[in-house]
């Protein structure tokens, strides 16, 4: 099977690898640029763990071959942070409001959080939990990270990025 | 898992496309968001050799209201159509089946045709598409053709098209009159497939009697399906005259091999099923009625 090279910008930074086509995106992050903080849970889709920007938009690494984004800007967990590492109203949040426990989900919820606020300023607890609902925590710490989305929220109307 | 190996293919246009699938015969598929596609490729529960991928065909994309029809590329994400101020205005049963399906980082990636061309019996549009008589347009190198959404679902992940054809386009009624709306599902988690969920679009004539009643039913067999006895039950009445329950029951009761998995049995899901189709029909009935 064809190795194919493949360009992408991620994190601002431009990129590029011959690759075979069945490598995911999320493979591409981790093992060829070495960004880790892309992480892999069940590989199929479910539990979003591996979610990160592709032109924008949030997506599952794991279902989209680096192949198909060749040509695209990627932003992954490491790019959410300003360049000199002040961290996002939506990684604060998720500090201050104990989003968090073991972390292994919290970089698919960050970039997922961060594409839904910026699509949803203002949202009711209803469209929170709707946002939610692709990524899974086996923590079970969904109350602490509804209280980060909230508090995300309001420091993002209070004018913050 | 990770993906078996396959040779990835960019033709750049449709008609490159076919010709591609033309060429490559049953080893090949095509690949568009790939939602439904990768996760079957990481459960090794497909190994094509060849993926043809669709996302330089921008033709593909858009949505277009002509002469009474609305026109969804196939390649238009589900996102796009959530976005669509046309299709909220002109198929309502669209717009409001498509919330429904995965969450929304999925509805991203994920395509109308991709959706309907992968034909999974639980899946949302294929039932809405059943519901509103939709027709799907697929290209293949012997040229176009158009095919009736009730034609088009013919087993377990399987369709009507060829080989070698792709899906392009498909064309909704734009709604008219009187009428109504529903689409209801029944999953364990939002963004699950459904255990059962029904589409039902009802259309009233001058007098009130229903001219038009198409109920689409997913998650209750190998394919989507149509209820017809329920469909026939309800045309000609008035809504008054029309027991929700019962017509949930006709529909069920039409059924001969609705599935049992881990999630329900065969009874249960039935159970359901007339449940969600009496649901879905109060409130398309409730909107015919009073807009």
């Amino acid at each position: 099977m064809a190795d194919i090279t493949v360009r992408m910008r991620v994190n601002g930074g431009p990129r590029s690898a011959t690759v075979p086509p069945r490598l995911t995106l999320a493979d591409f992050l981790r093992e060829r640029c070495g960004l880790t903080g892309t992480h892999l849970g069940c590989e199929h889709g479910v539990c979003g763990a591996c979610t990160v920007l592709l032109d924008g938009q949030a997506v599952r690494a794991c279902l989209v071959f680096a192949v198909q984004a060749d040509g695209a800007e990627v932003t992954t967990v490491e790019g959410i942070a300003s360049p000199a590492g002040e961290l996002s109203p939506v990684q604060e949040a998720f500090r201050d409001h104990h989003g968090l426990q073991c972390g292994f989900c919290t970089p698919g919820f960050v970039v997922s959080v961060t594409a839904f606020l910026r699509d949803n300023p203002d949202p009711t607890d209803e469209q929170i939990r709707d946002g939610l609902s692709g990524n899974l925590c086996r923590c079970t710490g969904y109350q602490g990270i509804l209280k980060a989305v909230r508090a995300a929220a309001r420091r993002r109307q209070a004018g913050r990025p | 898992m990770k993906p078996p190996s396959f040779e990835y293919h960019l033709p750049g246009g449709v008609e490159e496309a076919v010709g591609l699938l033309a060429e490559l015969g049953e080893d090949a598929k095509p690949i568009a968001g790939g939602q439904s596609l990768v996760p079957m490729l990481a459960l090794r529960l497909a190994a094509p050799e060849h993926l043809v991928d669709l996302r330089r065909l921008d033709g593909l994309r858009g949505v277009e209201e002509r002469d009474g029809t609305v026109r969804i590329g196939a390649g238009t994400t589900q996102a796009a159509v959530q976005r669509s101020a046309e299709v909220a205005r002109s198929v309502p049963l669209m717009a409001r089946a498509t919330p429904l399906i995965g969450h929304f980082q999925i509805r991203n990636r994920g395509t109308v045709g991709g959706s309907l061309a992968h034909a999974d019996a639980a899946a949302e549009y294929p039932a809405v598409a059943l519901a509103l008589d939709a027709r799907l347009e697929a290209v293949s190198p012997r040229g176009a053709r158009t095919i009736p959404a009730g034609a088009f679902f013919t087993g377990l992940w399987s369709t009507a098209l060829a080989e070698d054809e792709l899906l392009t386009a498909v064309d909704f009624p734009v709604r008219r009159g009187r009428s109504g709306f529903a689409i209801e599902e029944f999953a364990r988690r939002g963004g699950d497939f459904a255990i059962a969920g029904a589409a039902v679009a009802v259309e009233l004539d001058g007098a009130g009697l229903v001219r038009r009643c198409g109920i689409g039913l997913f998650g209750l067999g190998s394919t989507p399906l149509r209820a017809p006895a329920a469909e026939a039950a309800a045309t000609g009445s008035a809504l008054t005259g029309i027991d929700a329950s019962e017509l949930g029951r006709t529909a069920l009761a039409e059924l001969d091999s609705v599935p049992a998995d881990l999630h329900a049995s065969a009874d249960h899901r039935a159970h359901v099923g007339a449940a969600i189709v009496a649901r879905a029909w109060r409130r398309a009935a409730e909107e015919a009625a009073h807009g």
